[in-house]
């Protein structure tokens, strides 16, 4: 999976204007070349250790297992990657491979700021220019993110339509892309988009359950139970998932957004409650109108407020392999709550969504179980929205 | 032969060069629609584009962006530009292309949509995001109805990828003059002259070039290689600023009358 043209099972693709198709192929044909190059494994390997501190360690967190009561609950612990998410992984990937196909200037869209910052530290790295898109409304929430990218360089460009969120603010890069489509690399944070960057993302983040399989036999002497991650276009859960996806007496469990609740139509669960359609390059679950509108996704957490989902998700669920569930706004923060107070880890509010999930899946799981959970993201960006909602909490007190 | 190809017979015969106007359907009402796309028909458009509003139109710049928002906001949706072609051709036989983006069209379901624009009067379908390697979706039942998938070309396409469109494709080739979104531009590169003339003898179909162009100056030198100009964001503009007044439609008209002049 997926095949020659990106397609998995139905969904993935190329979904793009003709001016994209020819850097999509010249794109594939170069990620193809580095993929077989033991120099370009040699190069990148190196940066993933000694430059974004590679292995993350995996942890038992010990007291929320006891709190929770069930299941023995590890953390693959990628909020202690540099920049402070596993996006780095992709993005150290990605520049990489921009620098071999010789193009001086890299763009970006970002949701929460996590791909944003890792892509303008990798630009920073590599001495490559760098413009991010990101939707106003985004920019105001995750505004610590906004001021580390501009730090690192990189000239970060708000974007005012539609919704100002991930969505738009991948318009618009879309848009740039194919005005400068000869000069620019296009580096897509997740795996969603065309053909081969639902791939190629997967396997640079594939990285992560690379290394969480033998820590997590070396711990337990076995396999986990199950599998946890949050999703939202679903890099990090595809990450992890990988290389579980042959063991098939692994459970994997992707957490989308439930938002204010998924019969509120506030929500970003596109797996949950999407129809099958075309977005930015290709066809998966959306949440569309019966118009085939793109209809705007709610989260508190910017990175999984996105109506689309990465092909292969939906071909996982298609077949059964993952199994998608969501949760709410509120469950997030006591997730984000929990994790805080029993083992001192502030995780990111899309993290938040896997632990919350999590820890009610191994309360009813047995004490000789396992989950596994993708701790994505650390959420010191999140501590405005999270002062915000105090504030606002003490308000109406 | 096609309503489109007898356009194109036609025209080579008495030796001028088309006109395509692009309109967003439902910009900035349905009825206020009908009436512009008339005008542009009674002014001498050869054939005509129905632009199918989308939420998020990649392809596209402000305008025709705009125009889309405007459309939606009527509630204009893909039955309702069908609904708007059928209105049409009760008067007008001029060729209408349904021109949008694949998930309106994807979520119509494309075996009932080609029967739908088929039975309405559409001539065929030009797809943005719909490459020649995602055809499988649409074209058996674009060409189960009769109607042609007409092909985009860029700048950037390679001449193998011209070949296959002109294999795959009927009506036309859509040759995008520049690499971008639409909207209007002042001048077209001046590497656009030889790639036209590459792509127009490397294919059967006629050639109309598109993207940028807005005025009667333009789509002359546009042509000059080529069979058709298209000029949508400078028509679209017109709609922007006129929007339901009475003298809109007379504008438009009048432009579309000046383009036509410089293609004869």
């Amino acid at each position: 999976m997926p095949d020659p043209a990106g397609h998995f099972g139905p969904f993935g693709g190329r979904y793009v204007a003709e001016t994209l198709m020819s850097a999509l192929i010249e794109l594939e044909t170069a990620y193809r070349a580095a993929w077989r190059d033991r120099s370009f494994h040699r190069e990148l390997g190196d940066l993933l250790r000694n430059y974004a501190g590679r292995p993350t360690p995996l942890y038992f967190a010990e007291r929320l297992t006891e709190k929770a009561g069930g299941a023995r609950i590890y953390l693959k612990r990628e909020d202690l990657a540099h920049t402070g998410s596993h996006k780095i992984n992709n993005t150290l990937g990605q520049g990489l491979l921009a620098q071999r196909m010789g193009k001086r200037r890299i763009i970006a869209e970002t949701g929460a700021g996590q791909h944003g910052v890792a892509t303008a530290t990798v630009c920073a790295r590599m001495g490559i220019s760098c413009e991010i898109y990101m939707g106003e409304e985004d920019v105001r929430r995750q505004s610590h993110n906004v001021f580390r990218m501009r730090l690192l360089g990189a000239r970060v460009n708000p974007v005012s339509s539609g919704s100002r969120t991930l969505k738009d603010a991948m318009n618009a890069a879309l848009r740039d892309w194919v005005t400068n489509v000869r000069t620019t690399y296009y580096l897509i944070g997740s795996t969603a988009g065309p053909h081969p960057y639902p791939m190629m993302v997967r396997d640079f983040q594939s990285v992560i359950g690379r290394e969480a399989m033998p820590q997590f036999r070396r711990a337990e002497g076995k396999l986990p139970t199950a599998v946890v991650a949050c999703v939202g276009g679903g890099s990090n859960a595809m990450g992890i998932f990988t290389p579980f996806l042959r063991h098939r007496r692994v459970r994997l469990y992707g957490v989308e957004a439930g938002g204010l609740g998924l019969s509120s139509g506030k929500h970003g669960a596109t797996l949950g409650r999407g129809k099958v359609g075309v977005l930015h390059g290709s066809k998966s679950f959306l949440l569309q109108d019966g118009d085939g509108q793109i209809l705007e996704a709610h989260s508190i957490s910017a990175g999984l407020d996105y109506p689309g989902v990465g092909p292969e998700h939906s071909w996982l669920k298609a077949t059964g392999r993952a199994k998608y569930v969501s949760v709410t706004d509120a469950q997030a923060l006591s997730g984000f709550t929990l994790l805080s107070r029993y083992e001192g880890i502030q995780p990111a509010l899309e993290s938040s969504h896997a632990v919350a999930f999590a820890y009610r899946l191994a309360g009813r799981m047995r004490r000789s179980e396992t989950v596994l959970v993708n701790l994505s993201g650390r959420g010191d960006k999140d501590m405005g929205i999270l002062m915000e909602l105090q504030e606002g909490g003490r308000d109406s007190d | 032969m096609t309503a489109i190809d007898a356009v194109f017979r036609r025209l080579r015969a008495s030796g001028e060069k088309g006109l395509v106007v692009y309109l967003t359907a439902g910009d900035p009402t349905p009825s206020a629609s009908l009436g512009y796309l008339r005008a542009a028909a009674d002014a001498g458009a050869d054939i005509l584009e129905v632009g199918i509003p989308f939420s998020d139109p990649t392809a596209d710049g402000p305008t025709i962006e705009a125009a889309s928002r405007r459309a939606l906001s009527s509630g204009m949706n893909v039955a309702g530009a069908l609904e708007l072609v059928r209105k049409f051709r009760k008067t007008h036989a001029t060729p209408i292309v349904l021109f949008g983006y694949c998930n309106p069209f994807l979520r119509y379901g494309w075996s009932s949509l080609c029967v739908d624009a088929g039975n309405a009067g559409v001539d065929g379908f030009l797809v943005v995001d719909l490459p020649f390697e995602e055809r499988g979706d649409a074209l058996p039942s674009i060409r189960k109805a009769g109607l042609d998938w007409i092909p985009l070309a860029a700048p950037t396409s390679g001449m193998e990828r011209i070949h296959a469109f002109d294999r795959a494709g009927s009506g036309f080739l859509y040759l995008i003059s520049v690499t971008g979104v639409t909207g209007v531009r002042d001048s077209l590169p001046p590497e656009m002259a030889t790639w036209t003339r590459k792509v127009a003898k490397a294919t059967r179909l006629p050639v109309a070039v598109g993207f940028g162009i807005s005025s009667p100056a333009m789509a002359r030198a546009a042509t000059r290689d080529a069979d058709a100009a298209v000029v949508g964001s400078a028509c679209v503009k017109i709609v922007e600023k006129n929007g339901r007044g009475p003298r809109g439609p007379a504008e438009l008209s009048r432009f579309v009358r000046s383009l036509k002049k410089a293609l004869r």
